[in-house]
């Protein structure tokens, strides 16, 4: 009963909704989500329903595979540095709210070390550390060693590397063109223009909130929720077919799921305007070209009277426009999963002739 | 006296090794970069061939059959007197579909594509259909399967000759 409530929630289209309620309510409310009295219970939470969790033969039987291990190190590593962070950022900005500085300011935490040995002695033993985990790892779980490549045969499910699970996971929502190429790309390209496009000195060498609201809400919305929760859908939630699975529901390569996803141009001119797709493709994309010539062009500009008035001030026009280009961008992923799960709609913009689609 | 010996070039001469040495230069370069690039490909392909002689038509059953799906990577399908060879390469990313009778349908296992049976993509994230393979008959009245035609749907190419055989 539990169970099949859990199944049901699990699904992205509710448990990706929760997951962003959760992350806006810990960028309103940091205090809350900071302190340690909510570390601690939700410490003891996760472990008690993860140990419940275990107790269940096919959720085991889906975690315990030696390729999802990492992914629960990860978890651990992210929810407990992303907590550890807002509980210094918070302390901090109490403290700064209070004419005091922040605690890394203060006489005694300002003595200063040398590099050598004190940090590269660290670094050594971190990396013999690391070398000692990976040889022990590789010992207990031994990588599978499988039949010859069949170019005629696929896995079922063929999943990817762990790390690149969410981006298999996005590819769902979008062409792979997009989702394999220009969408990382701006990734990448947007992560190395973080120094030029962020100039704000505040937040160097110690750790605060309220001071850098934008950048951290930005910055940990993609990676927490579009990347790392999109990592465990793609890991637990996914199954034969790619079809989704909740974490208790046993893998049934026959689990029927009606969907029939329709291009914007459809809804346009068939559904809309009652009449036939027009031969020409761009008068027939007319409808997605001219909404996303709004979002990406018409959107900022429009936001410069707006929300984005100070940031037009103080970062100039080209670090502006840039910066609205990376985050909408980024916005376009949680959109497009949206526009699928409502409206079954598969491309706002599709030329399968250029193999172009968006 | 013997004759004066040359000390330097002069400048035409300069520009004549200049060149010379160049060009050996390029030449050597563009040799080794050749290696490297015939490097790049196989020296035996294990590939089956692009194509195959699949027997008689009337062999097949209606609906979708699998016999070729192995070795050559075509699915057959056959309806209404028409038959056609569809690709098994899901138009997405390239994954192999897996063909599920009961559903009646192709599903990718990558992304969660699925197709007809006559290959018209209808969920996932499928952009376009799949490929159908040129269909022939030979003089003794076998289908000829050859995969380095194909036909795109989206091009308006699967009413051509060759896209199908009526039987």
């Amino acid at each position: 009963m539990v169970k099949e409530l859990i199944n049901y929630l699990a699904e992205p289209v509710y448990s990706f909704t929760a997951v962003t309620a959760f992350f806006v309510y810990t960028i309103k409310k940091p205090e809350v989500v900071g302190s340690k009295k909510f570390g601690l219970y939700s410490l003891i939470a996760i472990l008690v329903i993860f140990a419940w969790m275990l107790a269940d033969p096919v959720f085991f039987s889906v975690i315990s595979l030696p390729d999802n291990i990492p992914i629960i190190i990860l978890n651990a590593g992210v929810l407990g540095t992303w907590w550890y962070a807002i509980h210094k950022g918070v302390e901090n900005d109490k403290r700064i709210a209070a004419g005091e500085g922040p605690i890394e300011g203060t006489p005694e935490n300002r003595e200063k070390v040398w590099a050598w040995p004190n940090l590269v002695y660290t670094e050594l033993f971190a990396g013999i550390a690391c070398t000692v985990f990976l040889i022990v790892w590789a010992i207990f779980f031994k990588a599978p060693l499988e039949e010859p490549a069949n170019p005629t045969w696929a896995p079922n499910p063929a999943k990817a590397p762990w790390y690149f699970l969410g981006l298999q996971e996005m590819l769902v929502y979008f062409d792979p063109w997009m989702a394999g190429v220009v969408l990382p790309g701006i990734i990448v390209v947007g992560l190395i223009a973080i120094p030029f496009i962020d100039t704000n000195p505040k937040g160097n060498g110690y750790y605060t909130f309220a001071e850098r609201k934008f950048a951290i809400a930005g910055f940990m919305y993609g990676w927490v929720v579009l990347w790392i929760f999109l990592i465990q859908i793609g890991t637990f939630l996914r199954g034969p077919n790619w079809t989704f699975y909740g974490p208790f529901e046993f893998w049934d390569l026959h689990k029927a799921v009606a969907e029939n996803n329709v291009n914007l141009a459809e809804y346009f001119w068939i559904k809309g305007l009652g009449m036939g797709l027009p031969k020409n493709i761009f008068i027939r994309e007319i409808a997605g070209i001219l909404l996303m010539g709004v979002y990406m062009v018409l959107a900022p500009i429009w936001l410069t009277k707006k929300w984005g008035q100070k940031y037009l001030q103080s970062l100039g026009t080209i670090r502006y426009y840039l910066l609205m280009f990376l985050v909408l961008g980024m916005a376009l992923l949680p959109i497009k999963m949206y526009l699928r799960w409502f409206f079954t709609l598969k491309y706002i913009i599709a030329m399968p002739e250029f193999e172009l689609n968006l | 006296m013997s004759e004066e010996v040359k000390t330097s070039l002069n400048r035409r001469e300069f520009f004549s090794f200049l060149a010379v040495g160049w060009i050996t230069f390029g030449a050597a370069v563009t040799g080794l970069l050749s290696f490297v690039f015939r490097f790049l490909y196989p020296n035996v392909v294990f590939e089956p061939a692009m194509d195959f002689v699949a027997g008689f038509p009337d062999e097949y059953p209606e609906g979708v059959d699998e016999r070729w799906k192995n070795g050559f990577g075509v699915w057959i399908y056959k309806k209404d007197g028409k038959f056609v060879a569809l690709s098994n390469i899901c138009t997405h990313l390239g994954c192999i579909p897996t063909w599920l009778p009961a559903e009646s349908k192709f599903k990718c296992p990558c992304h969660g594509s699925g197709y007809y049976p006559n290959g018209i993509n209808f969920e996932g994230p499928a952009p376009r259909p799949l490929e159908r393979y040129k269909v022939s008959l030979n003089p003794e009245g076998k289908i000829i399967v050859d995969k380095t035609k194909v036909f795109r749907y989206e091009k308006g190419e699967w009413g051509y000759d060759g896209a199908y055989i009526d039987v």
